[in-house]
């Protein structure tokens, strides 16, 4: 039961999250790019308080999918080995926090771009 | 040969305006939202999964990780790009968006070579959301280690 009802947060949150993303666009029309920069520099900075780790304990993957989540392991990862080894720990522990999702999305774009074909868009 | 046509900022932003649907921002909010709670969804499910072996923080990243492949694979099958149609800001926000944002260019310039092309090209979103984090991470550890947060 308590499985379902992080199912139903994650969804709630994660949608919540990309309806906000929506709304800025709907008023905006910021491109793609920009909203991802957004959203990190505020999962980031929330993160910077404490506070988007409280989200994630709070909404699993409906906090940690968004690319604020993104920012917040970041944030996190850095801080985390701050504390532990100064200021070399710093420059050291956001990118090897977030190290996987980078590594896949490099990995599996290069091996995509090789085996696929570009694909014309519909109209 | 496709027919092709020289698109400059200006003139391809009132391209976007011109072919952006007409319809009510009212039902982009409501797909962002379905959208992008459903991918969501199935990462927790994912994390789900991987809890059964890994702890708890290992199994998100894992998720994550297991994500973006799915969203690579479904970039170069062409099936992202449909629902990033009509999902808007429900398939972009999730990191999913961002493996596509990584993946689409990497395969649209494989002609330029895979050095200048895809290697290159890869980066045109992921770079500036990694130098942006990487730069905040950093200066917010700084700033921590600096006022012991």
């Amino acid at each position: 039961m308590e499985t379902f009802w992080m199912f139903v947060k994650a969804f709630l949150i994660g949608g919540g999250i990309c309806l906000i993303g929506q709304i800025i666009i709907n008023f905006t029309h910021l491109t793609n790019g920009k909203i991802l920069v957004l959203f990190l520099i505020a999962g980031a900075v929330l993160e910077g308080f404490g506070l988007y780790s409280k989200l994630i304990e709070f909404a699993g993957a409906g906090a940690s999918i968004p690319i604020s989540g993104f920012g917040c392991a970041l944030v996190k990862g850095a801080v985390k080995s701050a504390h532990q080894e100064g200021v070399y720990g710093a420059l050291k522990g956001g990118l090897a926090a977030c190290a996987t999702g980078i590594s896949v999305a490099i990995v599996a774009g290069y091996l995509v771009a090789v085996l696929f074909r570009p694909r014309t868009k519909k109209k | 040969m496709e027919k092709t046509y020289e698109i400059t900022k200006d003139n391809y932003k009132s391209y976007v305006f011109e072919k952006m649907p007409k319809s009510s921002h009212w039902k982009n909010m409501i797909w962002a939202f379905i959208v992008g709670g459903v991918i969501c969804t199935i990462g927790q499910a994912f994390i789900e999964l991987y809890k059964l072996w890994f702890s708890v923080e290992d199994a998100s990243v894992l998720a994550s990780g297991t994500m973006v492949l799915i969203a690579a694979i479904f970039t170069g099958l062409g099936i992202y790009d449909n629902i990033g149609r009509f999902a808007g800001a429900g398939s972009t926000i999730p990191i999913t968006g961002f493996s596509n944002a990584v993946v689409s260019p990497a395969l649209e310039f494989r002609s330029e070579g895979y050095i200048y092309g895809v290697g290159a090209k890869m980066f045109l979103v992921a770079g500036p959301v990694i130098v942006n984090g990487v730069t905040i991470s950093v200066i917010i550890a700084l700033l921590t280690l600096l006022f012991g947060g």
